[in-house]
């Protein structure tokens, strides 16, 4: 142990109250701050899963059409049939999928591609022998879909396979069930363009986010362009990575080669991803007041014993103690109540986020859980020390820097006389 | 630090024509007025002189621990006048050791800690020696059975006598203590006396020992009396 590490560890029992104090703060500071970021990341995480297992990484919808204004050469009376193009006007959408099975081909080799799955969607209305709504019918080739979303696990109730082994079955979302009280089993008849027919509720799903819950059904591909009289084409396509984080850079691709609009799960859920990331900032900012606080009781500390200590900081200076081991030595003592507390906050942050991860609560509408969700990153804690660090030891500094400023002589004749 | 003169070896302190203000606008005061001093080693000098004669501005003057406004000080041979804050320090801690009227001793580690603490810095020694030497110098001083104690469990002469170890722990060449026996009755007076005078003769070390006990000065090699910032 070096010798200025051996007297800041003496001089800290010097003021243990307000020691106490500085470290207790610091371990709140730090506790919470993992505690609040494991907390919004949890969320956070939870709803980028939901999102990517209901709508996928990325969806192929509209056909892209580069448009142009032109004008004839010569004027208006000119009989020219000359024409020059003077600059793209921008770009024009045309709606659907015209040829999917191509563009599936297509997606499949990217590299980054696990999964793609045609979807054909539309209006319908659902009447069951208790009320009448208007909901959309989304047609889909079941195992094509259980690649590209987590459909399989979102099953509350019934099976997939009656499903997918049943023509007229349907897959109806919780909530929509509900409130046609329909439960597996039951038939129901869906409306389409002045044509009633009958399905058979083969499962109940459950994503949690209410938009789809409450308006989605889902019938086998086949069923779907008879019902909606869509015998080519789609609405839409699914796609699913292996690396979701490249999501915008393969949608980017997909357009400039497909000539289809692709919107990354990014895009599409910018505000809500926006939302996550204020949240998570402004807890973390609220939280860090904690460690500022413990930040200024460590200077009040310091300064405390910097005053009491003068005699002592005399005697070392006399002993041969340069000026930089009189500022190590009061370092030191913030470094070692930062160290004790940040560890000490590390074990509360885990033994906390880990009870709320316990903890009950209901959330339904952007997602669906049941207790809180929690994510466990080494980063928080990371950023949790990374802040005590800079606030503590910049507290630190002053009175380190006041001590090693003392002329010893001074503090001696001041003492004697 | 520059080589000005090369002194004979046997001066291991010297200061010549020294000044020394202290206070600030119409409170200034011109407290060493040219003082000149030589101390020899193996050699125990006395200064004397009443209360704000100078004695202990020469005292912290001469062990570097406060900077003379004109003269020259000159440590080993080395003249120090000029020198930065780092040359001054690392010539405290090699060549000179202090003892203070109020001990000041690190009051949270032990006799031994305390006495261990010079060493340590220098870092000569490895840690079995440091201890080593720390216990023959308590044991010097008396205190060989008391090395675990914190200087708050030891009586003011025993603070004194850990103190006069501390000061000897890295075998300086001079030894200055102001009013040593200041804070301790008679019987604790002559012992600390007995101990600092005695070790630093057989070491061969200079003493400068500012006191106002006339009995303490009487029993040193040399006596020299201030007055008014001057020798007189």
């Amino acid at each position: 142990m070096s010798p200025n590490l051996r007297i800041a560890s003496r001089f800290l029992t010097a003021k243990k109250r307000a020691m106490l104090m500085s470290l207790s703060c610091i371990v709140l500071g730090v506790g919470l701050f993992v505690v609040t970021q494991a907390t919004t990341s949890g969320f956070e995480q939870f709803f980028i899963r939901t999102i990517l297992g209901t709508n996928g990484a990325i969806r192929i919808e509209d056909r892209i059409q580069d448009t142009m204004r032109s004008m004839q050469a010569g004027g208006q009376n000119s009989n020219s049939n000359f024409y020059i193009a003077l600059r793209t006007e921008g770009k024009k959408y045309i709606e659907g999928i015209e040829e999917p099975k191509l563009l599936v081909d297509a997606l499949r080799r990217f590299e980054n591609v696990a999964g793609v799955s045609e979807v054909l969607h539309g209006p319908v209305i659902i009447r069951s022998s208790f009320k009448s709504e208007s909901v959309r019918a989304y047609g889909i080739n079941v195992d094509d879909h259980l690649r590209v979303s987590d459909l399989g696990s979102q099953i509350i109730q019934g099976h997939i396979s009656d499903f997918r082994d049943k023509p007229s079955g349907a897959l109806l979302g919780k909530e929509m069930a509900d409130r046609l009280q329909l439960t597996v089993g039951d038939s129901f008849i869906l409306e389409s363009q002045g044509e009633s027919r009958r399905y058979r509720v083969s499962a109940i799903y459950e994503t949690g986010v209410a938009d789809i819950d409450r308006v989605r059904i889902y019938l086998n591909m086949s069923e779907a362009r008879s019902l909606l009289k869509k015998p080519t084409g789609a609405s839409f396509i699914q796609v699913s990575l292996f690396d979701k984080d490249r999501a915008p850079q393969d949608a980017q691709h997909m357009v400039a080669v497909l000539q289809y609009s692709a919107a990354s799960w990014q895009e599409r859920e910018k505000t809500w991803l926006e939302v996550f990331r204020a949240l998570r900032i402004s807890t973390a900012i609220t939280v860090s007041v904690f460690t500022l606080i413990a930040g200024l009781a460590m200077f009040n500390t310091l300064a405390m014993i910097v005053m009491e200590k003068t005699k002592e900081i005399a005697i070392l200076r006399s002993m041969g103690y340069t000026r930089g081991d009189i500022s190590q030595i009061f370092l030191w003592q913030a470094a070692i109540v930062l160290m004790l507390g940040t560890v000490t906050g590390w074990v509360l942050g885990a033994v906390v986020t880990y009870a709320i991860s316990n903890f009950p609560i209901r959330i339904r509408g952007i997602f669906a859980t049941d207790t809180f969700i929690v994510s466990w990153s080494i980063w928080h804690y990371v950023a949790a020390t990374a802040t005590a660090v800079i606030m503590v030891m910049a507290a630190s500094l002053i009175p380190a820097r006041r001590a090693a400023r003392l002329e010893p002589g001074d503090v001696i004749r001041g003492t004697a006389q | 630090m520059e080589p000005v003169t090369d002194p004979p070896d046997k001066i291991a302190l010297r200061c010549s024509s020294v000044h020394r203000y202290l206070g600030e606008g119409e409170g200034r005061v011109h407290v060493l007025k040219g003082v000149s001093f030589e101390a020899h080693r193996g050699q125990v000098y006395a200064v004397v002189g009443p209360s704000g004669c100078g004695k202990s501005t020469l005292l912290y003057l001469l062990g570097l621990l406060d900077r003379q406004d004109g003269g020259d000080i000159w440590i080993n041979g080395r003249l120090m006048s000029n020198s930065s804050d780092a040359e001054r320090t690392a010539a405290r801690g090699i060549n000179i050791g202090f003892v203070f009227q109020f001990h000041f001793l690190m009051q949270e580690f032990t006799s031994l800690e305390n006495v261990m603490m010079p060493m340590r810095k220098l870092g000569r020694l490895t840690e079995a020696a440091m201890r080593e030497r720390a216990h023959e110098l308590l044991s010097a001083v008396g205190m060989g059975d008391k090395t675990h104690r914190l200087g708050t469990q030891l009586s003011g002469g025993e603070q004194q006598r850990v103190a006069i170890a501390r000061s000897l722990a890295n075998a300086p060449a001079i030894i200055l203590a102001d009013e040593p026996t200041g804070n301790l009755d008679q019987r604790n007076s002559g012992i600390v006396f007995d101990f600092l005078t005695q070790l630093a003769k057989q070491n061969g070390q200079a003493v400068i020992i500012v006191t106002h006990n006339p009995e303490i000065a009487g029993r040193c090699d040399a006596v020299r009396s201030m007055r008014d910032g001057v020798f007189l």
